[in-house]
Formats: C-alpha cells, structure tokens, sequence
C-alpha cells in the first residue's frame, strides 16, 4: 500500500535522483562517441565497396576465405589457451597470496604487478631476447646439455602463448584474489575443525566460493586476448595469425576496409557468443551450488 | 551419551611481540563439565580457545585431552567442534549439507550421512528448514544450524566462541537455556567463551574469569559472584561497591572489618531491622536516584567521598520515590553478604 507522498519532498527526491543519474552523462557522452559511433561506422562500411555502392560481397568474399577460418581457429585456440594456462597458474597463486600474512602478500603483489607498469613492447621484446635461439633459456639448455638442439620457444605458437600469458596472468589474478581474500578466515577454521586436510579445504570452501573471481578473470582474460594484437605479431613470427593480425594486414596490404570491417565484425560476434557461454556457465553453476557435501 | 573426555592446559604461554596474550595459564576441566572462559576483550579467553582448537600455537606449556597431548596436533585431527561467533557456516551449501559436512568428511555412508544430519537438526529444532538456503535464515537459525553442525560429528570437545554475542537479548536468553540443555543431553566437555557476566553464570557449571593473558579466579558461578578473589573479579561480576577498610560501621557497634569489603549492589537495605545486627551500615548523602523498573538505584556519597551504588528492589522501595537528593541515606547490608576481598588495598 502506497500512502500518497507530498508532491513537493517527491519533487525533492526525483531532481535527487536525476542529479546522481547525470553524474553518469560525460561517460556515456565518450563511450557513444569512441565505442558506438565507431561500431556502426564498421557495420556500414562492411556493406559498401571500395567505389561506396552497397554489396554483400565483401561478406561472400571474407567468409569464403579459408584465410579467415583459420585465423579463427587460432583466435580461439590462442584464447583457450591463454585462459586455460592462466587459471592453472593463477588460482594457487591468488591462494598462496590470500593466504600470506599481509606484507608478505604486498610484496608479492608488487612482484605480480609489476610487469603491468612495463610498455607491452618492452615485455614482447624481452620475451624475444629470452626465447630466440641464441636466447638465454635455449643457451642455458644447450649449455647444460639437458637438450641437444635449441628448442623452438619462438616465432610460432608456444612463444605467442608464453607472451599471452604473462601478459594476462596479473589481470585474472586480481579478481582471483580479491574473491578469496573476501572468504572468512572462520571458514576455512571450522572446515579445518571438522576433520578436513588443507586438500578437502580448498575443493570444498575456497574453490566454490572463489568461482566468482574466476569468472570474472577469466571474462576479462577472454576480453582481452580475443583481439590481442602485439604480442602474436612480435612473438608469431608470422606463422600465428589470429583475426586481429588478418584484419590489419588486410588493412596495411590490400587497404580492403570491407573486407578488414567484416572481420571485425566476426571477431564482435565471436566475442558476444563467448560472453554469452560464460553467462550461461555461471547461471548453471549458481543453480547447482546447492550440491551436498562432497569431500 | 557421546564420551567426553577431560582437558588440561598446562602452563601456556602465548606472545604477540612484547604482548602477552596467554601469561602461563593452567586450567583442569572435567570430563562433561561445562566452564565458561570469562573476561573483556583482550583478555586472552579467545586466545585460549583458539590454541585448544589447534589455530593459535602456544609458545610453550602443554594441552591435553584426556591423557593424549595435543601441543602440536594439526587442528583437523583433534576432533573437537567449534561454534564461531560469526556461525561460520558455508554459503554456497544448504543446511542439511552444511550439517552433512563433517560426516561427508569421515566418509560416512550416505544414508546414515543424513539420518544423523536429520538427528542433529531436529536436536536444534529446526526439522523441516534442511534444504533451506543458509542467507534465508535468521541469526537465531543459523546458531542452530551451527551448534547441530558442530555436535552432528559426536566430538569429545565443544569449543563456543561468542557464540550468542549476535543475537538480541530474548533470542540470545532462549539460546543459553538450549545450549545448557544440549550440554546436559549430550555430556559433551564444553568450554565456552563470553564477555557478558550473566551468561556465564547462567550457563556454567564453573566459571573462570580471564584478564590480562591470565585467570584471576576459577570457581562455581556463585562463588565466583558472591565471593571474589580480586577486585577485578568483584567489579566485573557486577554492580559492587568496593568499600575502603574503616568506611564501613557495624549495625551492633562491634569493632568494623580492617579490610576492604566488597557489597553488591543489591545486597543492600534500607530497613536495619531485616539485615540483622551482625550486619553494617553505610551513611551518606544521596547524590542521584534512578528508577529502573524491577529496582531502583541510588548513589550515595559516602562522608569519606566513596561514592556507592544502592539499588533497592521495586516491591520493597516503598519510599524510594520520595527520597530528594541532598538528603542523608543509611544502606544496610546483611553480614553474609559483605565479603571482605583477600590482599585488596581499595
């Protein structure tokens, strides 16, 4: 039941509102201008020729291309990968920081975000000093003569996705650890009293209860090496050629803003479709976190 | 009836820096006892409880449950339940498998998982809420649901910390009288953690009052309140006027105590005639009265500048709402109600 309000305290309270709401204005103002305005320009262009007259062949042409399926597949696998590496060295990391005593976890924290203050041509270039053939680790390796031959490290895959996830790992380390840092220290006690090792522990409180955090790193992760560009373009050596290196050669070479718009067009599907998995991902494991206790 | 062991702590020492938390206590509980841990914060009673729970290690000294040392035994070894002051219960589990927990651990077959799941939830009362979301409770379920996950495993030893500080009053009076009641079902050792006074002599069978890292008096709640070794003790227990030796007159005019008495609050009377002549009687100015509902409480300024609380129960301070301050008040109270406070300079 609503009692009917004084229409001049009510007045009071909408220009409140209103004042907080246009607090907001100057962002979105950039935001439409930088990021929405830009979109449709892309949409538009996509469906224009070189001469400005409407077509679809520029999408007949781009998605004909086996070129742009396999800068997909590497999109994708790069993604994955880079995910895949950062959450297997990410999640122990944010435990053993949650977990150290605060300045020991300072420190730490430095250390990991430290690489995140370094230009991001700086940390490639350095990546290439170590990993070339006649770079420090496959020196030490030969030199020791764990291996007999140089190890292939760059120029191609491996050295894209080592770079990828130094790159990424401060980026999903942080939500990683602010989830776990949040958990009550009294859980992981009364856990501990009930009778479980540190094992039963983790797989049991601190894993489900971070998987928010690993969520959102993994989301920002995804976000960040779907269209990552530097980092496969100094490290792949050419032989790794995801969709954002497909579009700037289309660019640089054939100036083909068509094609090249249609190809971002693909990676902005690819990355609401993925958005959308993680959406639906987590919607099914809020639902199922009533499980009982498995240890 | 679970068996219940006895606990010993044997000279612990516990230091943060140059604070001492734990000043070599020593403490023997029996076997099915339940003893209270009293004390302000800081006094090292959640120190206490913590190092017997395996989270805080000792510097030095010895814990012993029944005869087995437990110093140096990890905490998820020790089979002890614990009831945090916060319930500390898992969000992301619903009751019955918060309760089902420490029995999924010990890999218990499933039915019987929740049979004693089921046992221990109705124990609490609170059959018919298992497959409740834990952030749809209200403080007083979520106690529930902690105290039946901390008994549902049968350990030998209960540990509380603070369990009902988060509760309202009435709700936190019920939850003493229960958890007494599970105590006394159960026969389990129990050691429980508390500032509030009250609880602690509602609920225990022994009570021993902490401060400063140490335990100032160790004894049954009403020894503890009618017979305080320290002044600290006397003055934490409650109302007490501590009486400077010589301030004090007996009624029948014998020589007074030379020693510093303490006298509650409600020991006194107004009428010398119901105290007795072996009792004494304190003279003074009254400087404040205030009215409380079951009592009244006046405040005497003694003519040696003490001031004292008087409170007088309603039903028998006819005349109390006529007393104007300003005016001379004698208190009487009876000779066993004056405790004379060993070693004490007031």
């Amino acid at each position: 039941m609503t009692v009917l309000a004084d229409p001049a305290l009510a007045a009071d309270a909408r220009r409140e509102r209103r004042f907080f709401l246009s607090l907001s204005l100057p962002a979105l103002f950039i935001v439409g201008l930088a990021a929405i305005l830009p979109i449709l320009w892309i949409i538009r262009q996509s469906f224009l020729t070189t001469g400005g007259e409407y077509t679809v062949g520029n999408y007949e042409k781009v998605l004909s291309s086996g070129l742009t399926w396999s800068a997909l597949v590497t999109t994708v696998e790069l993604s994955f990968g880079t995910l895949a590496f950062c959450i297997l060295l990410g999640t122990p990391l944010a435990l053993a920081l949650a977990s150290a005593r605060p300045r020991v976890a300072n420190l730490l924290m430095a250390f990991v975000m430290l690489p995140l203050w370094t230009s991001i041509l700086v940390r490639t270039y350095g990546w290439l000093v170590l990993l070339r053939r006649e770079g420090l680790i496959n020196a030490a390796l030969t030199g020791s003569g764990l291996t007999a031959e140089p190890l292939p490290l760059v120029y191609n895959f491996t050295g894209t996705l080592i770079g990828m996830v130094h790159y990424m790992l401060p980026l999903f380390l942080l939500p990683v650890y602010a989830a776990m840092r949040d958990i009550d220290a009294n859980l992981v006690r009364a856990s501990a009293s009930m009778g479980a090792t540190l094992g039963q522990t983790i797989r049991t409180v601190i894993l489900p209860l971070s998987t928010g955090g690993i969520f959102s790193g993994s989301l920002i992760v995804f976000i960040y090496t779907i269209g990552f560009f530097i980092t496969p373009a100094v490290l792949g050596g050419g032989k790794v050629n995801p969709l954002s290196i497909r579009i700037e050669r289309t660019l640089s070479t054939f100036q083909d803003w068509g094609s090249a718009s249609v190809l971002g067009i693909l990676l902005l599907v690819l990355m609401a479709l993925i958005g959308v998995m993680f959406l639906a991902a987590r919607r099914l494991m809020a639902r199922n976190k009533f499980g009982t206790a498995h240890a | 009836m679970m068996k219940s062991l006895p606990i010993t702590i044997d000279s612990v020492r516990k230091a943060y820096g140059s604070y001492v938390a734990l000043d070599d206590v020593s403490l023997d509980i029996q076997a099915g006892e339940f003893l209270t841990l009293l004390g302000p914060s800081g006094s090292g009673k959640t120190t206490l409880l913590m190092a017997l729970a395996g989270f805080v290690r000792p510097d030095r000294g010895k814990l012993l449950l029944g005869d087995r040392d437990i110093t140096r035994l990890a905490p998820n070894k020790r089979d002890i339940g614990i009831v945090f002051q916060n319930y500390a219960l898992f969000p992301h589990m619903n009751v019955l498998a918060n309760v089902e927990y420490p029995l999924a651990l010990r890999k218990t077959p499933k039915a019987e998982a929740r049979r004693r799941a089921l046992d221990a939830l109705a124990r609490v009362k609170l059959d018919g809420l298992a497959e409740r979301d834990i952030a749809a409770l209200s403080g007083g379920q979520r106690q529930r649901v902690a105290l039946a996950r901390a008994i549902v495993f049968e350990p030998r030893v209960m540990l509380m910390d603070e369990p009902l500080s988060a509760l309202d009053k009435n709700l936190r009076e019920t939850m003493q009288y229960e958890i007494r009641r599970l105590h006394d079902d159960l026969g389990i050792t129990t050691i429980y953690v508390t500032h509030d006074q009250r609880e602690a002599l509602i609920m225990s069978d022994r009570v021993a009052v902490m401060n400063s890292g140490r335990i100032q008096q160790i004894d049954t709640p009403q020894q503890i309140y009618d017979r305080p070794s320290t002044r600290f003790v006397a003055e934490f227990m409650g109302e007490a006027n501590i009486v400077a030796p010589g301030a004090a007159r007996r009624i029948d005019g014998a020589d007074a105590s030379r020693e510093t008495l303490m006298i509650r609050a409600e020991s006194f009377h107004l009428d010398a005639k119901i105290v007795g002549r072996d009792g004494v009687a304190l003279e003074g100015t009254l400087r404040a009265k205030a009215f409380r509902g079951e009592n009244w409480l006046l405040t005497l300024a003694l003519d040696a500048g003490q001031e004292i609380l008087v409170c007088i129960p309603a039903a028998l301070a006819s005349g109390c709402a006529e007393l104007a301050t300003g005016q001379r008040v004698t208190a009487y109270a009876p000779a066993a109600k004056v405790h004379a406070i060993p070693g004490a300079v007031a």
